[in-house]
C-alpha cells in the first residue's frame, strides 16, 4: 500500500532518538534536549508525510503494513490509519517538539532519561493510535502508561508518588478488563472461523451474542473511561495533572486522554455495538454529569492546574457525548473538539508552567494583575482561553458546537432524549465561561500588589517559540476547520454505517458479520433489529402448547390422570 | 456560481466591510506598541471610516439599483461566499455552513449606522483617550468591536451571525475591563460576558432546534420554509405543529436577544458596562452590542410572525424592562449611569416594537436612539473630561457657561429622547406607541392598548429623569471647584457631538407618521427600504383622527416630563424631591427603590450567585474529595490494604506461627468435613414402584442412625407387616434405610422419615411430597 513505510517510520524515529539519548553522556543536559528536540520535530516532519499520502476520500484504513508477528497468537504487527487516527496522530506530533522545548527549563535533573521516556511516550501513543491489531495496540497501551508513570513520579510536585501509583493502578485497573474482553473475543473469532487472530478488521466482523456484547463492552467501557476520564472516575487526573511536571501534563492532557474516546471509536462501539447501545444512556447521563460537575468543581478551585485539570473532565465529556450520538455531525464534532481541547488545554498548561517556572506557586490568590507586568504573554494566554472557553472563530467552538449539534440530532434508539441532554450539555458553555474568566481575571486582572509579581520577565523568545504554534493551529482550526473535517467525513460516515449494519444483526450464537446462523422465523432476518432470543422462546412456548394438547387428547381415552403429590387435594 | 462582481483583491466587498476594521485591530493589537499614536489612531479611525465608505457605496451603488429594479418581488442582497466554514454529515443529510455575508436593506442600514457612528466615535476616542499609555490597545478593541459587531449584522446565517455574536461578548469583556487594575471594573467585564453567555446558550439551542425543524439555518432558507411552510409543517405531527415549535425556538432566540440587548431578566450587565472608557459606552449603548439583539429579532422577524405567543412575550418583556429601567434611572446621581438605565428602557422599546410586529419602527428607533445615545454618551464624556473625570452630577450644574457646543448639542439629544418635535425620537417613538396601540396580533385583545399605557409611562419617565440629568449638569449655578473649572473639550470631540446632533434633528424624517395626506413614498422612505428584508411592514391600522391624538398625547408627554423635571431641578438640586423622599415621607421606600434598583444585583447575588458558590464548594470539597476520592476510591485501596496486612501478619517466616496455623486449619477441616448436610431422603422411580432411600447426611453423621417411616401419611411411624399393634422397640417399626414400595402405597399428603441420631439424641423428621416425572406413570400408579 502506497506510503506504508511512513507509519513504522514514525515509530522507529522515537525509539531511535530513546536508543540514541542513552548512548550520551549523562550530564550533557544541552545534548540530550537537542536530541529530544530533533527527534521530535523529525518525527513531526515525517508525520506530515502521512497526510500526504492520505486520500481523504476513502473511509477504510490507508497506509497499511501487516506483518506477522507473533504466529502461534495470531498476532500481527499491523498499522494504518484513517480520517479519525489521523489527525490525532499528528497532533501527537505536533504537541511532542512543543512540549519538549517548553521542558527545557523546567526540568533540569535526569534531563537525559526524561528525554528518553518523552520519546518512549511518543512511540506508545502513535502505536496506540495507529495499531490495526488488538494485542499490539494492547501492548502500546501499556508502554505509554509507563513513561507517564516515570515522568509523573521522578519530575513531579510534593506529592507525586501518590499521584503516579493512583495513575497506574486506576488505568491497569481498567485495561485488566480489558484484556479479558479481549481474550473472549479472540477465543469467540478462534471457535466459530477456526482461525485463530487478534486482527482488528477480522475481529470487527464477528458478531457475538447479545448479553456477552453487553459485558464486553461493559469491560472496555471502563478502561476508556477511566482514560477519559468519565465521572466519576476521574479523580486520578486533578492529582497527575497537579503533580506531573508541564511536560507530562501537557501530553496527558493534550494526548493521552483522547485514548478514551479513539477507544470507543476504534474498539468498544465497532466491535460491540449492541453492548453500546445498551449501555449509551448510562454514558450519555454521566457525559453530561461530567460537563457540569467538571465545570463547578473546576470554579471551585484556587489552584490554576486544578482548575484546567477539572475542565478537562468537562471538555471531554462533550467529546464523550457526541460520539455516542451516533451521528456524523457529533463524532466529528467529538473528533474535532479532542484535537482543539489538545491544542487549549495544551497550551493552557504551558502558559501556567510559564508561570509556575516564575513564581513557583500555582495558587490563583498568588496572582493578580499580571497583564501589565507580562501583556504578551497575557494577550496569548487569553487567545488560548477563548478558544477553550469555545469563543466562535476559534477550535473550541467547532468541535462543542458540533457534538452539541449531534446530539440534539441524534436518533431516539441511540441516545434516549437527545434534546434534553444537549440542553443540559449546552450550559457546559456558560459554565466554560464562568471559570476560565474568573481564572482569567485572577491571574491577569486587578492590581498587580504582589511584590513578587512586579519582577516578572514577559515571554522569552523560546516560551514564544513554544506558544505560538498554538495560538495559530486555535485560530485556524476556528477559522477553516472544513479541511480537517472534509478527511475525517468518509471514515466517520462508514463508522457510523457500520455500527447500524452490525447492530441490525440477530442475536443468537457468535457469528461473522452477514452470516447469522438461520432461524426458523424469516422475521428474524427481515426485521430490522428483530431479537433472535425472543423468537426462540416464542418457539419454544408454541412447541409446549403442542405437548399440552398431545397430552389432553390421550389423557381423554384414558382414566383422568391422579397426581401423586402433596397439597394437590 | 461564486459572483466575481462587486470584489476588491479577490475578496467580495461585503466581506471587505468587516474585514477592513478586523485589519485595523490585526495591525493595531500586533504591532500597536512599536507604532506611534499618531499612526495608530490614523489606522483606526481609517479602517472604520473605509468600512463605512465601502458600506456607503454599496448600498447607495448597486443596493440602490437592485431596490429601484426590483418589483416587490425576489431579494434585494449582494450575497457572497467566502468559504464553507463547517459541512459535516453524508451527503443526504449535511450540515453546511458557508461562511457567507449578506448585505440587504436591513443589514444595510445596521452597517451604515455602526460604521457611520463607528467613525465618529473612534475620532472622539482620538481626542478622549489621549493620556491612556494602552493606546493601541484600546483602539485595536475598538476596530474588533466594531468588526464583530459587523458580522454580526452582515451574517448570512446564524452561525455566522453567532460568530460576531459572542464577538461582541468577547470584546465587551476586554473593553468595559479596559482599565483593569480596578478589579471592580474586571469584574464588570466578566459580569458582561458571563451574562451574555446566558442568552448565548439559548441562542444555540435556538439555532440546533431551528435547524432541526427546517434543515437550514441560512436566513433566506428559513424564511422559505417559514412562508411557505407554515401551515404545511403545522400539520405535520411529526414536529408537534411548527406554530409551537416556532414559539420554543423563537423565545430561546430571544432570551439570547436580552442577553445581547439588555432586557429584563439578562440587563444586568448593562448599568456596569459603564467601568468602560466614556467611547466604549457610547460604543455599546449605540452602535454595537445591544442593538444586536433588536437587530436578530427583526432579522428573523418571519419567525417570530409565526408566533403569537413569541411575540407577546417578546412585547411583554420589552415593556416591562422599559418601565423597570425608567424607574431605576430616577435617583442615580452618575451621568454614565442614568444613561445606561435609559438605553436599557429606550431598547425595551424597539422590542415591543418588534413584539407588536412593527419592525420597521423598531429599526427606525434603534437608528434615532443610535444617533441621540451615541451623541449623550459622548456628551457625557466632554463634561466629564471638562469636569477632571467625574461623572457625578450632584456636583455639576452651571456648566452651560463652560461648555457651549456640548450644551447646545446635549439639549437637542434632549429633546430627542424626551420625543420633542422636530427630533428623530419624537417620530421613532411615535411609531412605536402607534403601533402598540394598533396592534392587532391573533388573540391579544386589547393588549395592545395596555402597552400603549405602560409605554407612555415609560416615555414620561423618560423624559423626566433625562431632563432632570440635564437640569442638574448644565443649568442653575456651579456645585463644586470642578464645575467653576469646566472646560470645552478638544474639536476631535466636538465634531463628532455636533454631527450626531445633526442627524438627530434630520433622521426622523425618513419615516413620517403614517397619515393619509402624507401617504407619499418619499415620506416613508425607510419603511419602504425595508420592505424586502422584513416579514410584511406593518401599515398603519390606525385611523387619522386616532394617529393625531396619539402624537398630541406623546408630545405632551414629553412636554409634561420635562415640566416636572423644570420645576423640580431647574435650578439644581431639589429641595422639594429631598424632602419628599426623606426617611419616613411617602416616597421615601420608592426612593430607595430606584437608588438601589430594585435591589436586583442583590437578589440575583443571593438566589444565584451564592448557591452557584456554594455547589461549586460542596461538589469539590464533600461529593469529590470526600465521597468519590475518600469513601470509594480510597475505600478500595483500603479493603486491599487491609488484605494485604492480614496476609503479612500470618506470613511472617516464624515456624511456631505456621504450625499453629497447620492445626487450626487441619481441625477446621475435620469439622466442615463431618458436618454433613442436613438429613432427608430422596426417592426415584424404579420398575418396581419408588425407591425410598434415607439420607442422614454425610461424613460421620449418618454413622448408627436408626429410621422410622410414615409411607400412609396417618402421622405415625408404621409398623412392620405383622409386628404388634402396641410394640414400641425398634424392630417392630420399618426402620429400612432403603425400601421400595409399591407407587400406589403411597400418601399423597407426603412421605415422612424419622432419623435418629445415635447416643439418644432427639429424632429429625423429614416430610416430603412424592411426585412423579412421567405423568403416564402417575396416571397409571394412581389408577389402581
Amino acid at each position: 500500500m502506497p506510503g506504508s513505510f511512513v507509519l513504522p517510520l514514525l515509530l522507529a524515529l522515537p525509539l531511535l532518538g530513546a536508543i540514541f539519548v542513552m548512548c550520551t553522556p549523562k550530564e550533557e543536559f544541552a545534548l540530550h534536549r537537542g536530541i529530544g528536540l530533533f527527534f521530535t520535530t523529525l518525527t513531526f516532519a515525517v508525520s506530515l508525510l502521512t497526510l500526504s499520502y492520505f486520500n481523504k476520500t476513502l473511509a477504510g484504513y490507508q497506509e497499511v503494513l501487516d506483518v506477522p508477528w507473533i504466529p502461534g497468537l495470531g498476532a500481527h504487527f499491523k498499522v494504518g490509519i484513517d480520517g479519525i487516527s489521523l489527525w490525532l496522530v499528528l497532533l501527537t506530533t505536533f504537541l511532542m517538539p512543543i512540549t519538549m522545548l517548553a521542558a527545557h527549563k523546567a526540568i533540569d535533573r535526569h534531563v537525559r532519561e526524561f528525554t528518553a521516556a518523552m520519546l518512549i511516550l511518543e512511540v506508545g501513543m502513535i502505536g496506540a493510535f495507529i495499531s490495526l491489531d488488538v494485542f499490539l495496540f494492547y501492548v502500546m497501551w501499556e508502554v505509554m502508561l509507563i513513561p507517564m508513570y516515570l515522568l509523573i513520579g521522578i519530575w513531579g510536585g510534593q506529592r507525586r508518588l501518590y499521584a503516579s501509583i493512583k495513575f497506574v493502578l486506576y488505568t491497569m485497573v481498567g485495561s485488566l478488563l480489558m484484556l479479558v474482553a479481549i481474550l473472549y473475543l479472540y477465543t469467540q473469532y478462534g471457535s466459530v472461523t477456526g482461525e485463530y487472530t487478534t486482527d482488528l478488521e477480522k475481529l470487527t466482523s464477528l458478531v457475538l451474542p447479545h448479553n456477552a456484547q453487553v459485558w464486553c463492552f461493559v469491560a472496555f467501557a471502563l478502561a476508556f473511561a477511566i482514560k477519559v476520564p468519565l465521572f466519576p472516575l476521574h479523580t486520578w487526573l486533578p492529582d497527575a495533572h497537579v503533580e506531573a511536571p508541564t511536560a507530562g501534563s501537557v501530553i496527558l492532557a493534550g494526548v493521552m486522554l483522547k485514548f478514551g474516546i479513539f477507544g470507543f471509536l476504534r474498539f468498544a462501539i465497532p466491535l460491540f455495538p449492541y453492548g453500546a447501545q445498551v449501555c449509551a444512556p448510562y454514558i450519555g447521563v454521566l457525559a453530561v454529569i461530567g460537563i457540569i460537575y467538571g465545570a463547578l468543581v473546576a470554579f471551585a478551585q484556587d489552584d490554576v492546574k486544578k482548575l484546567v485539570a477539572y475542565s478537562s473532565v468537562s471538555h471531554l465529556g462533550f467529546c464523550v457525548l457526541g460520539v455516542f450520538a451516533m451521528n456524523s455531525a457529533g463524532i466529528s464534532g467529538s473528533i474535532f473538539a479532542m484535537l482543539s481541547h489538545g491544542l487549549t488545554t495544551g497550551g493552557l498548561f504551558l502558559g501556567i508552567g510559564m508561570l509556575y517556572e516564575r513564581r513557583h506557586t500555582r495558587r490563583l490568590a498568588e496572582y493578580g494583575g499580571l497583564w501589565k507586568q507580562m501583556p504578551v504573554f497575557s494577550a496569548l494566554f487569553l487567545i488560548i482561553t477563548m478558544g477553550s472557553a469555545g469563543l466562535p472563530g476559534l477550535s473550541g467552538f467547532i468541535g462543542e458546537f458540533l457534538s452539541l449539534f449531534g446530539t440534539f440530532n441524534a436518533e431516539q434508539t441511540a441516545l434516549p432524549m437527545p434534546r434534553l441532554l444537549g440542553a443540559l450539555a449546552a450550559t457546559g458553555v456558560i459554565l466554560g465561561a464562568v471559570y476560565l474568566l474568573y481564572m482569567f481575571q485572577k491571574v491577569f486582572f486587578g492590581k498587580l500588589d504582589k511584590t513578587k509579581n512586579g519582577s516578572l520577565p514577559d515571554m522569552s523568545d523560546r516560551e514564544l517559540v513554544v506558544f505560538l504554534p498554538l495560538v495559530l493551529g486555535i485560530f485556524i482550526l476556528g477559522v477553516a476547520p472544513r479541511p480537517l473535517l472534509r478527511s475525517m467525513e468518509p471514515s466517520v460516515d462508514a463508522f457510523v454505517n457500520q455500527y447500524h449494519n452490525k447492530l441490525v444483526e440477530p442475536d443468537g450464537p457468535a457469528h461473522l458479520q452477514g452470516h447469522a446462523a438461520p432461524t426458523a422465523s424469516a422475521d428474524a432476518v427481515n426485521a430490522p433489529r428483530a431479537d433472535a432470543g425472543n423468537v426462540e422462546r416464542d418457539l419454544g412456548k408454541i412447541a409446549a402448547q403442542a405437548r399440552e394438547v398431545e397430552r389432553t387428547i390421550e389423557a381423554a381415552n384414558l382414566p383422568p390422570p391422579v397426581r401423586v403429590a402433596g397439597g394437590a387435594q | 456560481m461564486t459572483d466575481t462582481s462587486l470584489q476588491f483583491a479577490g475578496i467580495p466587498l461585503v466581506a471587505w466591510v468587516a474585514a477592513l476594521p478586523l485589519l485595523g485591530a490585526f495591525i493595531n493589537l500586533l504591532f500597536g506598541r512599536a507604532l506611534s499614536r499618531n499612526a495608530v489612531h490614523v489606522i483606526a479611525v481609517a479602517s472604520v471610516a473605509a468600512a463605512f465608505g465601502v458600506a456607503a457605496y454599496l448600498v447607495f451603488g448597486p443596493l440602490l439599483t437592485q431596490f429601484r429594479g426590483h418589483e416587490g418581488e425576489g431579494p434585494v442582497e449582494i450575497s457572497r461566499t467566502l468559504w464553507t466554514w463547517i459541512e459535516v454529515g453524508p451527503a443526504d443529510s449535511v450540515f453546511k455552513v458557508d461562511l457567507a455575508f449578506r448585505l440587504d436593506t436591513l443589514s444595510g442600514v445596521m452597517v451604515l449606522i455602526i460604521t457611520g457612528v463607528g467613525t465618529l466615535i473612534h475620532l472622539y476616542s482620538t481626542g478622549y483617550m489621549s493620556e491612556e499609555p494602552r493606546y493601541a490597545a484600546y483602539f485595536g478593541y475598538l476596530n474588533l468591536f466594531t468588526g464583530a459587531m459587523l458580522i454580526l449584522v452582515l451574517g448570512a446565517n446564524l452561525p455566522v451571525m453567532f460568530i460576531g455574536w459572542e464577538g461582541v461578548g468577547l470584546c465587551s469583556f476586554l473593553l468595559i475591563g479596559f482599565w483593569f487594575e480596578n478589579e471592580s471594573y474586571a469584574t464588570a467585564g466578566r459580569k458582561a460576558f458571563v451574562v451574555n453567555r446566558i442568552g448565548d446558550f439559548a441562542f444555540l439551542l435556538g439555532m440546533f432546534l431551528l435547524w432541526w425543524v427546517t434543515k437550514s439555518l441560512d436566513f433566506n432558507d428559513i424564511r422559505e420554509v417559514a412562508q411557505q411552510g407554515s401551515s404545511q409543517l403545522t400539520s405535520d405531527p411529526h414536529f408537534m405543529g411548527f406554530d409551537r415549535w416556532a414559539t420554543i425556538i423563537c423565545v430561546l432566540l430571544f432570551i439570547g436577544a436580552c442577553g445581547k440587548s439588555a432586557q429584563v431578566p439578562l440587563y444586568v450587565w448593562l448599568p456596569d458596562a459603564m467601568a468602560g472608557p466614556t467611547p466604549v459606552s457610547a460604543l455599546i449603548h449605540a452602535a454595537t452590542m445591544v442593538t444586536a439583539g433588536v437587530y436578530m429579532v427583526c432579522r428573523l422577524s418571519f419567525l417570530f410572525s409565526l408566533s403569537t405567543t413569541a411575540m407577546l412575550i417578546v412585547a411583554t418583556v420589552g415593556t416591562i424592562t422599559a418601565l423597570a429601567a425608567a424607574f431605576m434611572a430616577f435617583a442615580q446621581t452618575d451621568l454614565k449611569k442614568v444613561l445606561a438605565y435609559s438605553t436599557v428602557s429606550q431598547l425595551g422599546f424597539m422590542f415591543v416594537a418588534a413584539g407588536t410586529g412593527n419592525w420597521v419602527a423598531a429599526i427606525f428607533h434603534l437608528g434615532t436612539h443610535a444617533f441621540f445615545k451615541a451623541g449623550l454618551f459622548l456628551g457625557a464624556g466632554s463634561v466629564m473630561h471638562g469636569m477632571n473625570g467625574s461623572g457625578d452630577i450632584t456636583r455639576m450644574g452651571g456648566l452651560r457657561k463652560h461648555m457651549k457646543t456640548t450644551r447646545a448639542t446635549f439639549l437637542i439629544y434632549c429633546l430627542a429622547i424626551a420625543g420633542i418635535f422636530p427630533f428623530a425620537g419624537f417620530f421613532s417613538k411615535d411609531e412605536i406607541l402607534g403601533g402598540a396601540w394598533a396592534a392587532h396580533l391573533e388573540g391579544w385583545g386589547a393588549y395592545g392598548k395596555v402597552l400603549f399605557v405602560a409605554l407612555s409611562l415609560a416615555a414620561l419617565g423618560t423624559a423626566f429623569y433625562m431632563w432632570r440629568l440635564y437640569f442638574l449638569v448644565f443649568s442653575g449655578e456651579e456645585r463644586s471647584e470642578d464645575a467653576k473649572h469646566a472646560h470645552e473639550s478638544p474639536w476631535t470631540m466636538t465634531v463628532p457631538l455636533i454631527v450626531l446632533a445633526g442627524l438627530t434633528t434630520i433622521a426622523g424624517f425618513l419615516a413620517f407618521p403614517h397619515l393619509h395626506p402624507l401617504d407619499n413614498k418619499y415620506l416613508h422612505l425607510l419603511s419602504g427600504w425595508l420592505e424586502p428584508a422584513i416579514n410584511g411592514a406593518t401599515e398603519s391600522v390606525n385611523s387619522d383622527g386616532t394617529t393625531y391624538l396619539l402624537l398630541a398625547i406623546a408630545l405632551g408627554i414629553g412636554a409634561t416630563g420635562i415640566g416636572i423635571a423644570y420645576s423640580l431641578y431647574g435650578r439644581g438640586p431639589s429641595t422639594k424631591v429631598a424632602g419628599w423622599t426623606a426617611e419616613g415621607e411617602p416616597l421615601h421606600e420608592a426612593y430607595l427603590a430606584s437608588k438601589n434598583k430594585l435591589w436586583v444585583d442583590e437578589i440575583y447575588e443571593v438566589i444565584f450567585l451564592k448557591p452557584f458558590r456554594f455547589l461549586a464548594r460542596f461538589l469539590f470539597e464533600f461529593v469529590d474529595r470526600f465521597v468519590i476520592d475518600t469513601i470509594l476510591v480510597g475505600g478500595w485501596a483500603f479493603l486491599v490494604g487491609l488484605f494485604s496486612r492480614l496476609m503479612r501478619w500470618v506470613q511472617n517466616g516464624q515456624v511456631q506461627r505456621y504450625i499453629v496455623g497447620m492445626v487450626v486449619g487441619a481441625a477446621a477441616i475435620f469439622f466442615f468435613v463431618s458436618r454433613g448436610h442436613s438429613p432427608t431422603f430422596s426417592y426415584k422411580e424404579v420398575p418396581a414402584g419408588v425407591e425410598l432411600r434415607a439420607e442422614p447426611g454425610e461424613g460421620l453423621a449418618g454413622v448408627g442412625a436408626t429410621y422410622q417411616w410414615d409411607l400412609d401419611g396417618d402421622g405415625q411411624p408404621d409398623r412392620k407387616p405383622g409386628a404388634k399393634p402396641d410394640a414400641t422397640d425398634a424392630a417392630a417399626f420399618v426402620s429400612d434405610p432403603v425400601l421400595t414400595v409399591k407407587a400406589g402405597d403411597l400418601a399423597a399428603s407426603g412421605v415422612t422419615l424419622w432419623i435418629k441420631p445415635p447416643g439418644g439424641k432427639k429424632a429429625v423428621s423429614v416430610t416430603r411430597a412424592i411426585q412423579f416425572d412421567s405423568p403416564d406413570r402417575a396416571a397409571a400408579e394412581g389408577s389402581k
